[in-house]
């Protein structure tokens, strides 16, 4: 017998980041916590970043899901601290990723720093998994992505940078 | 309370406004990568403000509540609730507390990048601080911020050293930037009276804590830049943005951001 967190997890399992949608939000990490109050669910969440224009649409498709499946009453609530960081992004979200074409966020946060023209840390080309490739921009087609090339095949890739 | 307010609405309006100069820039940069990047950093500000004002909206309607006075509200005649658009769409000039730096006009893309640079410096310094705020909200949304703000710095350092440090042409750019805009940069570090009331309560970052370090940042910079600092003589700058004493620029990003607000009151699009 599941219990009904499980439930809602695995209800939110299944809505996705309208920006990279092949990453569930539960692979994102965003999904903090899930409170059951009296006949009323409420799902804690945390942006990615301060101005991400998806989290309004999740908070919508969350509350969408849990009506498709019954429930009534339910709240999102955003939270700010602790900060969402990819290292909450999960090991299946990580293998998602590379497979649609993304070089998933590595581990050690070496980016987030300030320093100058930075390029010790290799970010392996989702193609050809080569660690021959080079940053184009420090930031792409959303807040979380840098643009990178791979100086072996060619391809220009995104990378789920660091955060 | 009322320091604790207009110090929230002064950390939101420096990012709405300086979100807003760069989202200018969108559509008309320079390359393709860049015109993201610098919409990517406009979009960040912008949400920061957003999370500032939230709760600046949040602070008046609880003192309202309380019968107290708030400083500031949705503005003059604008009766109801605070909300995170009020604040931004419905108050004028004068209730602005923002920077004079943020406002100014973004130039080419070297003032443009020169003024990201100066602000990004000092918003890395001063979220360090803030994340340790007796404020739990101002210090969650600082530590939120500070991970964003960290690549705005290291983006915009880049760059001036890619100016500064590029051609004939480029070099001229940005030197003429640093004549134009170093100006403005004491009054990030000159407290207003509600910035000195909050740092009292342990809520505002002392400025005098940062100042060094930015200095230095911007010291470090400039040297690998080949730039050097101006000479102040004959400057003097006769507004003091965070009273609401406003060059005449932000009177004209106002008319154009609140326009759809004021025109057709409580109209989406
Ligand atoms: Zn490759």
């Amino acid at each position: 017998m599941d219990t009904i967190e499980q439930k809602i997890l695995s209800i939110l399992e299944t809505v996705n980041d309208p920006e990279v949608p092949v990453l569930s939000i539960i692979d994102l990490g965003i999904v903090r916590d899930i409170k059951i109050n009296e006949n009323e669910i409420e799902v804690i969440i945390t942006p990615t970043y301060s101005g991400c224009p998806a989290m309004d649409a999740i908070s919508i498709n969350i509350k969408l899901a849990l009506f498709e499946h019954g429930y009534k009453k339910i709240k999102i609530t955003s939270v700010l601290s602790p900060a969402w960081t990819t290292d909450w992004m999960t090991e299946s979200g990580k293998q998602k990723l590379k497979a649609f074409g993304i070089a998933p966020p590595t581990v050690k946060q070496q980016v987030c720093h300030t320093e100058l023209f930075h390029d010790g840390e290799a970010i392996q080309c989702p193609r050809c998994n080569s660690y021959n490739t080079k940053l184009i921009s420090q930031f792409g087609s959303t807040a979380c992505k840098a643009l990178y090339q791979c100086n072996d095949c060619h391809e220009p890739f995104d990378y789920f940078k660091c955060h | 309370m009322n320091a604790l307010i207009d110090y929230t609405l002064h950390l939101a309006d420096n990012a709405l406004i300086l979100g807003h100069r760069n989202s200018e820039w969108t559509g008309h940069g320079p390359i393709l990568e860049q015109d993201i990047a610098i919409s990517n950093i406009a979009l960040d500000l912008i949400g920061q403000a957003r999370n500032f004002y939230q709760y600046a909206a949040r602070l008046i309607n609880d003192s309202t509540l309380q019968g107290a006075k708030a400083p500031s509200p949705g503005g003059e005649g604008v009766g109801g609730e605070a909300t995170e658009d009020t604040l931004a769409y419905l108050r004028d000039v004068k209730d602005f507390k923002n920077c004079l730096l943020v406002e100014q006009t973004n130039g080419d893309w070297a003032k443009t990048i020169l003024r990201q640079f100066f602000f990004s410096a000092y918003q890395f310094y001063l979220y360090q601080h803030l994340q340790h705020s007796k404020d739990e909200t101002l210090a969650a949304i600082a530590e939120k911020s500070l991970k964003e703000v960290t690549y705005h710095l290291r983006w915009s350092s880049e760059w001036v050293v890619r100016l500064g440090d590029g051609t004939e042409e480029s070099n001229s750019r940005i030197k003429k930037a640093v004549d134009d805009l170093w100006v403005y940069t004491d009054e990030l570090f000159e407290a207003a009276s509600f910035e000195l009331l909050a740092t009292n309560e342990g809520i505002a970052v002392d400025l005098s804590l940062i100042k060094n370090n930015w200095l230095k940042k911007i010291t470090d910079i400039f040297d690998e830049a080949t730039l050097r600092f101006p000479s102040r003589e004959g400057q003097a700058v006769r507004w003091n943005g965070k009273d609401g004493k406003h060059s005449e620029h932000l009177g004209y990003i106002l008319a154009e951001m609140q326009f759809l607000q004021r025109a057709y009151p409580n109209n989406y699009w």
